[in-house]
Formats: C-alpha cells, structure tokens, sequence
C-alpha cells in the first residue's frame, strides 16, 4: 500500500505552533516544485551525478513528510544515480507525485 | 549561546531554527544558504555554534570547517552517515544529526553543547567567559620558574603522583607541582575527561578501550567503576 504524507513530524517539532507549520507549509510549497522540476531536467540532460545530488536534498523533504519507504528508496536512487543506473526512477517519480499532490492541496 | 544555520535546503534551515527557538539560551543570529555566505558573516561576527550542513553546493560543510582558523562549536546536520567518522576527528564537532531531526535526538545535542560550555560557564556564569573559554586553546605550567606553553591538543593525559601531576604530552612528560583538581578547572570538558581518581585524558586520543581501561598511545589507564558510564556516554558507539 502506498504511503500518505503526513504532517506529523512537523507537528511534533512545532508542539502545536500553527505559525511554524504555516511557514513550513509555505517555505516546502515553493522549494519542492523547484527541486522536483531541477531533478527532471537534469536527468533529462543526462546530469545523473547532479540529479543524484538533488534527490539528496528531496529524501530530506520525504522523511519530513513521514514516507519512511520512500525515504529508503530515495537513499538507493540517490547512490543508484552516483554510478550510473536510474533503475528506481518510476519508484521514486511516483513518490515525487504524490508529495506534490498533497502539497498542492495544502494550499 | 549565538547559533547560526548553515544549510541549502529551507525547509531544513526553518525546522533547525524551530528547535532552537524553543531553547531559553539559544539564539539563532543568522542563517546562510551555503557556506561562503557564512564564511564571511563568521569573518566579522563571533559565535558560540554552527549548525552545519555537509552536502551544499560551492563549499561542503567538510571543507567549510577545514577553513576556519578558530572555529566554534559545530553540530553537523546531514541526511547521511557517511561522514560522521571524518567529523570527529575534530575537537571543536560536538555532535552529528541525521535528519529528520527529532526533538528528542535534538534535546541531546542540546545537552552536548551546554557540556562542552560548561568549564566556562562554571567560571563566572556569563557569557562573555563562555566565548573567552572557548579560545583557549594551551595552557601554561609553571616549571623552574619558566612558564611553559602547552598546546591543549597535544596533551594525551594527566596523572596524579602525590604532590605532583605529570602531564604527558605527543612529545614529552611535563611534572608540575599541581593537583588534578586544579588542572581539571582549566581544561575544556569537550576534550578531556576524568575517567579515574588519579588521570585525566584527552578523550580524542583514545585508540581503543576494553573492558576497564583505555588505550592512550602506549599508555594504559585504568577506568573507575563510577566513570565508565560517563566515559560510555561519550562515546560515538555504533
């Protein structure tokens, strides 16, 4: 069964301050979309080290949001990509979906 | 303490700064996107701690701290474990978090820095000792008269022989007429560590321990049964 992101860590660290989730929510609304879009170009232009660099940074986000799974496949995709292979890319594209689905409707 | 955060990531830098907002002592005073915009804020500002993460773009966290000529308390934030081993080799690395970081995890850290402050705080209770502590980085013993200068990070432990302490040293075995107590004082708790009533030793020189003593060069230093726990606690076991 697929993983749904939650906000649970998030309301962990805040203990309930609605102001930092509201930043969170905004600050992670801009920077993911433009993370997702740098990893699709770069792996479109073959950059694989570079892409793998920016996954770097998105399994952070997937941690974040609860995906234990994801974040796992995130940490093979990333050394994946280091040598050369994306043959978790469908695996890990998938999550980026639905991170950004649930993004948007948090708006 | 003055903290700053140094991380790519936004999200990151806005849950570090969180977590320090809820510390009554801690105070975020800036926050940096990637390591030369910190370099630079570090050229004219002083701090007590870096928050640091590894993986940026134009300088990693690794190369950042190989630049600092005296640098402050570093706490490592990273995605991943890869480097942990490399960041200890540094005195001044006080602690590695994995993110997510947790409260709890972060609660730990917290407790690492307040302890690797803790001489200077001690001293007189302000903050302006804290920073002044945190410089010092010899120790001069008085020897026939002769003030001699010792690199705190040359010195591998400290013995107790009666009237006497014998500070052994990379190079030599320095006696001076002190007690461990007094040397104790002096000392920073981020790199020495009282595991027995009669030594003192530079926690960053330990190659090995088993069971109750440690391995310091080719010194063997028996650990107290109350001191093992400490020394264990210490310890970045895997």
């Amino acid at each position: 069964m697929a993983e749904i992101p939650n906000l649970d860590y998030i309301k962990e660290i805040s203990g309930g301050n609605e102001e930092f989730e509201k930043k969170f929510l905004s600050i992670i609304q801009v920077e993911f979309p433009k993370e997702k879009e740098d990893y699709c170009n770069l792996l479109e232009g073959g950059q694989l080290e570079e892409s793998a660099k920016v996954v770097h940074k998105i399994k952070h986000k997937f941690g974040i949001l609860g995906l234990n799974n994801a974040y796992k496949i995130a940490i093979k995709y990333e050394e994946d990509l280091k040598i050369g292979s994306t043959a978790l890319k469908e695996d890990f594209e998938s999550v980026l979906d639905t991170v950004q689905e649930f993004i948007v409707k948090m708006e | 303490m003055k903290c700053i955060i140094v991380d790519d990531e936004a999200t990151a830098r806005a849950i570090m700064e969180e977590l320090c907002g809820n510390l009554p002592d801690f105070e975020v005073v800036a926050q940096f996107p990637n390591a030369l915009e910190a370099l630079k804020y570090l050229n004219q500002n002083e701090i007590d701690v870096i928050f640091l993460d590894i993986h940026m773009p134009l300088l990693t966290g690794i190369d950042f701290i190989r630049t600092l000529k005296n640098p402050p308390k570093v706490v490592f934030t990273t995605s991943d474990k890869e480097f942990a081993i490399e960041a200890f080799e540094y005195d001044f690395i006080v602690d590695y978090l994995i993110k997510p970081i947790t409260h709890h995890r972060f609660q730990k850290t917290i407790g690492k820095l307040k302890s690797a402050f803790a001489p200077a705080l001690a001293g007189t209770g302000d903050r302006a000792h804290t920073l002044e502590g945190r410089k010092e980085e010899d120790l001069y013993i008085n020897i026939d008269r002769r003030l001699i200068k010792l690199k705190l990070g040359d010195i591998l432990l400290i013995e107790a022989k009666g009237d006497y302490i014998e500070i052994k040293t990379v190079q030599t075995t320095h006696r001076v007429h002190s007690t461990l107590k007094k040397i104790k004082e002096k000392l920073p708790e981020s790199l020495f560590m009282q595991i027995h009533r009669s030594y003192i030793i530079n926690f960053t020189k330990i190659i090995d321990i088993q069971d109750n003593s440690v391995l310091i060069e080719r010194n063997v230093i028996p650990i107290s049964r109350s001191q093992r726990p400490n020394l264990m606690q210490r310890l970045n076991l895997l």
